[in-house]
């Protein structure tokens, strides 16, 4: 039996970059059809309004394991064969799109309807009433929300194990199925996990202290 | 309400009727009904505001005197009759909804400032944004409006830090900035507490004596009987009476505006 070394801290650490990749691709992704999904549940159009809900009601109702399944072992018998870092990467995008979408449409309804009107009768046309009016203060209003769910996502992304994608959880199972240290190697995963998630759960804090200051 | 029966109806050196010209209307309201649900809050109002004029309305709150200001700025739609302001017909979709903004200014109750903003970049983003002026010129203009409204000291400050009164001379300076043809004050003094009040109230005298036309919705009955050409009163959706503000106050010719100048609501 091997003991838990520096290569295996190697190999972790290693594996966190893809958990740090995964999670970025998520938020990036995410973030943008959240965005497009948000604006289209606010439309004045109601066939956009009905595809967000659509959307978002069937992904919010789906688990992201089903997701995953469905992106890496469905579309390869499709015969699109997809590499599992962008089985991983499509699957989290269109899971935390819909989920980013409802609570970004939560934030925009939460700004006054009079900021609306106001900037209304200045004669601010609907593309610049969002753009200097209306988003920045749902900006302030998303920020813990979205930290949060950011950080629910940076694990989740240990689901992406199951399409065989080896990222920081499945490679603790790798190293302790050669260790058979569980403590001591799950405990060393769970610590990268905390390093990656607490700056963002700092950085909200910051973030929405000085967007406090400035409105 | 204990009015001073020395103090003069309307401003000194202004014609009640304003100018007599038919093209002197900036605002004409005909025959408008509007309905909210089955409810229906405007009921065949028409009114006529001329170059230059302050228009009071009043009534007791639900009379449709606040939905009625907000009819003549297109915020609500109208189910039937006319209202065209500055020659632009609100009832027509937004398609002229532009030159409505260009020409008509609006202030609420809740000031509605952004914020996000410095009471500067609250004057200034339409002005940019909008009518396309330079940063400089904006610039100038905000100082300009905010001196008038009193606050030329408090371009860097945030609509939190200010007190209401003078959030809502801020929001009289942001529309008054766009130079617009009439202002709508839809109770801009409601939400504050007296002493406030007043200094908005004077910042709005000094507006009118400009020769500004302005409408306001108001429950300050000695300013509308002290500062207004004309009072219209509402009730029950209706353009209940209306006329040259002495002579409605002197002479009530509904018992139903009789008592509500009498219990001073």
């Amino acid at each position: 039996m091997n003991q838990f070394t520096s290569v295996h801290v190697i190999y972790l650490l290693e594996a966190a970059r893809w958990t740090l990749l995964l999670s970025l691709i998520a938020l990036l992704g995410g973030g943008i059809l959240g965005l497009a999904l948000a604006l289209a549940r606010v439309s004045r159009l109601p066939v956009l309004r009905v595809m967000a809900i659509a959307y978002i009601q069937i992904v919010q109702g789906t688990p992201l394991l089903v997701l995953l399944f469905l992106s890496y072992f469905g579309l390869s018998l499709a015969g699109y064969r997809l590499d599992p870092l962008v089985a991983a990467g499509l699957s989290l995008t269109f899971y935390v799109g819909a989920f980013l979408g409802e609570i970004w449409r939560g934030c925009i309804e939460a700004v006054p309807r009079t900021q609306w009107e106001a900037s209304d009768c200045l004669g601010l046309n609907r593309f610049q009433q969002y753009t200097h009016v209306i988003l920045p203060q749902a900006v302030r209003i998303a920020t813990a929300p979205t930290v949060g769910f950011m950080v629910q996502v940076v694990k989740n992304t240990s689901l992406a194990s199951i399409i065989g994608f080896v990222e920081l959880t499945r490679a603790g199972q790798i190293v302790n199925n050669s260790t058979f240290q569980p403590f001591l190697v799950f405990l060393f995963v769970g610590a990268i996990y905390f390093a990656i998630c607490y700056p963002l759960s700092v950085a909200s804090r910051v973030l929405e202290r000085k967007l406090h200051v400035a409105r | 309400m204990s009015q001073d029966s020395s103090l003069a109806a309307g401003r000194p050196g202004r014609d009640p009727d304003g100018p007599a010209n038919a093209s002197g209307v900036v605002v004409s309201v005909q025959n408008v009904t509007k309905y909210f649900g089955p409810l229906k809050v405007l009921d065949g109002v028409s009114l006529e505001v001329r170059q230059g004029q302050l228009v009071a309305i009043v009534g007791r709150s639900g009379s449709g005197k606040s939905t009625l200001l907000r009819c003549m700025n297109g915020l609500e739609a109208i189910q039937g009759g006319r209202i065209v302001i500055c020659g632009h017909d609100v009832g027509i979709g937004r398609s002229n909804r532009a030159e409505l903004r260009r020409d008509v200014g609006m202030v609420f109750q809740s000031y509605n400032l952004f914020p996000h903003f410095t009471v500067e970049r609250n004057i200034t983003l339409a002005l940019t944004l909008v009518k396309k002026n330079t940063k400089v010129e904006a610039a100038r203009i905000a100082a300009e409006v905010l001196a008038l409204v009193g606050l030329a000291d408090k371009n860097s400050a945030y609509p939190e830090q200010l007190s209401g009164g003078q959030q809502q001379r801020v929001a009289i300076a942001r529309s008054l900035a766009l130079s617009p043809q009439v202002m709508l004050f839809d109770e801009v003094t409601s939400a504050l507490d007296p002493e406030l009040t007043i200094e908005v109230l004077k910042v709005m005298e000094d507006l009118a004596g400009r020769g500004m036309t302005m409408v306001l919705v108001t429950h300050e009955m000695a300013f509308a009987r002290r500062v207004a050409d004309q009072v219209v009163f509402m009730h029950k959706g209706k353009v209940w009476e209306a006329g040259p503000t002495a002579q409605v106050f002197a002479h009530p010719a509904t018992a139903e505006f009789a008592q509500f100048i009498g219990t001073g609501l």
